[in-house]
């Protein structure tokens, strides 16, 4: 195992009786990058990750976890590691501060609990039972409870499923901020843009078997897909010249609608600086750009499931 | 041992917050005590072998409480946590989840033993309630009762699956077990055929031992119960540790 690895896996194998859940992985995670694993429900994300976490254990294959056997060095390893579950719930009656103040007293090495109150915003409900508690200030909590032992990996597992959008940006922020603390994380997820935003690497899974890993830009760059942009003119303007710049690959026009395509990057600074030039009075002017959706679909051929 | 320590100070605040196994466990044992107590009194009855309704009451309600926590209270719990997966969040800390289990039988033991002194307490107190056993001799008799029903809970959260189901079942269970053994109604006031029945019912040895100390009895008096209690207990652990499932 390599310095700079956190996680190595090889050949990792799980079923459950008959249903297959992971089929021969391997990928290795380096130290201090966020790194997702995605795909559709049911492709075997959560048995992965539970098996670096610990939880489950693998029928076949090696499984190293900041050099230790997550079967064999539990405990060990569960010192130095934080985890969120998915679904996982915490007693209802129980208060914010007792829940962390219990879990303060099951590590040897931990934090103190009221910075990690004031930085996850939840000083102002400490004192309030988890069941009272929205969507977010749980997920906030859960997260809390993660890093109460100052651990060197994080694992995330649907952090944000089931919030609402500004819940789940709040959310993105904090992953951010942790990994910038110096710790690696590793999360699951079934939403592409959020991959795309928050993560280093990407490994793209399903049926129980990784379908690529890399990071979102390269991803998408070997996808190849065209990028488009797409502006609205007034009256009659030439728009034929536009097919004389290098980048464009195809231009056309319906009603007063004009859409651009190309696969280089830089068409969109091309079409912009011609529209100046030119002096054409364009409105509405947007671009689409391929993302992991787009990657997504053209590796397994179908929308994600969700 | 500082997480142990944690652990039940916290469980037993949750105990504290869950109005179901209260009332069970402190105020229902109360409401029978100040029904009977009120419309009998604790006057010496030949039916009572010469003691009160109060006086034989109290340790049969005893044997109720312990029903309680053993039947309800433990399978409740585990299952609640069993479907929350509040067990399988804490088997990914250094903690066993065994330490978890324990706190609750800890908490458990402790309430049932404070639900019995309360109703000691207010007995003697409103009704003036007598003890004619050895105070040592019953303690042991209610920790033996105690391990043999919480290991009849252990089975149940074996079987359980979900808390809905755990409190349907163990209620189903519980309530023709204290009507039926005489922990609520006196054995000595039922028609024969119920007595009949009531041999096959766990908690009628719980609380005829119970009774037993309360009045003065000896160990080797008992010998019956203690080895049905015992077996039960035994019986509870390696079933449990068979069937039962973390998740």
């Amino acid at each position: 195992m390599q310095k700079d690895t956190a996680i190595q896996v090889e050949k990792l194998h799980k079923s459950y009786g008959k249903l297959t859940a992971v089929q021969d992985i391997s990928f290795s995670v380096r130290k201090n990058e966020i790194f997702g694993i995605v795909g559709p429900n049911g492709a075997g994300k959560t048995t992965t990750i539970e098996c670096l976490e610990g939880l489950r254990s693998p029928d076949k294959g090696l499984v190293r976890v900041l050099g230790l056997d997550p079967q064999k060095n539990r405990r060990s390893l569960h010192e130095r590691i934080g985890v969120q579950l998915q679904e996982s719930r915490i007693a209802s009656q129980i208060k914010v501060w007792e829940v962390l103040d219990l879990y303060t007293a099951l590590y040897s090495r931990t934090v103190d609990y009221k910075d990690l109150l004031e930085k996850l915003q939840l000083s102002q409900v400490r004192s309030r039972f988890y069941s009272r508690l929205s969507g977010g200030q749980k997920q906030r909590l859960f997260i809390a409870l993660s890093l109460i032992n100052d651990p060197e990996i994080v694992f995330f597992d649907e952090l944000t499923t089931g919030l609402d959008p500004q819940a789940r940006r709040v959310i993105w922020d904090l992953v951010r901020e942790v990994n910038e603390s110096g710790k690696t994380v590793v999360l699951t997820t079934h939403f592409m843009e959020e991959a795309e935003r928050l993560c280093d690497r990407v490994l793209i899974m399903d049926h129980g078997r990784i379908i690529t890993l890399d990071s979102p830009e390269n991803l998408v760059k070997k996808l190849g897909a065209e990028h488009k942009i797409i502006f609205s003119i007034k009256g009659r303007v030439q728009i034929e010249s536009f097919n004389e710049l290098a980048t464009v690959e195809k231009v056309s026009v319906f009603r007063d609608k004009v859409t651009i395509s190309g696969k280089d990057q830089r068409l969109l600074a091309d079409v912009v600086n011609h529209l100046i030039e030119r002096r054409i009075p364009y409105y509405d002017l947007q671009t689409q750009q391929p993302n992991l959706d787009d990657v997504f679909i053209s590796l397994t051929g179908k929308e994600i499931r969700k | 041992m500082r997480s142990l320590l944690k652990l039940t100070w916290v469980e037993a605040k949750l105990f504290f917050r869950e109005p179901q196994a209260l009332f069970f466990t402190l105020i229902f044992p109360l409401i029978l005590l100040f029904v009977y107590g009120g419309v009998y009194g604790n006057k010496s009855n030949p039916m009572f072998g010469g003691f009160g309704m109060v006086d034989v009451s109290v340790p049969s309600y005893t044997a109720m409480i312990i029903a309680t926590s053993g039947l309800i209270s433990i399978s409740v719990i585990v299952a609640t946590y069993r479907e929350a997966k509040i067990l399988r969040r804490f088997k990914a800390t250094p903690l066993s989840p065994l330490h978890l289990l324990t706190a609750d039988v800890i908490v458990i033991f402790f309430m049932t033993a404070v639900g019995m002194m309360l109703l000691v307490v207010v007995a003697k107190l409103v009704f003036g309630l007598r003890f004619f056993g050895n105070a040592l001799s019953f303690a042991g008799a209610f920790v033996i009762s105690c391990a043999s029903f919480f290991s009849l809970g252990f089975i149940l959260c074996g079987l359980i699956r979900t808390a809905r189901t755990a409190q349907i079942v163990s209620m189903a269970l519980f309530f023709p077990m204290i009507l039926l053994s005489g922990a609520t109604i006196p054995i000595e006031t039922m028609p024969e055929y119920i007595r009949n029945y009531a041999r096959f019912i766990p908690l009628t040895y719980v609380v005829k031992l119970l009774k037993g100390f309360w009045f003065g009895d000896s160990w080797s008096q008992h010998q019956t119960e203690l080895v049905v209690l015992t077996v039960m207990f035994v019986v509870g652990l390696l079933i449990t540790a068979k069937t039962f499932r973390w998740e």
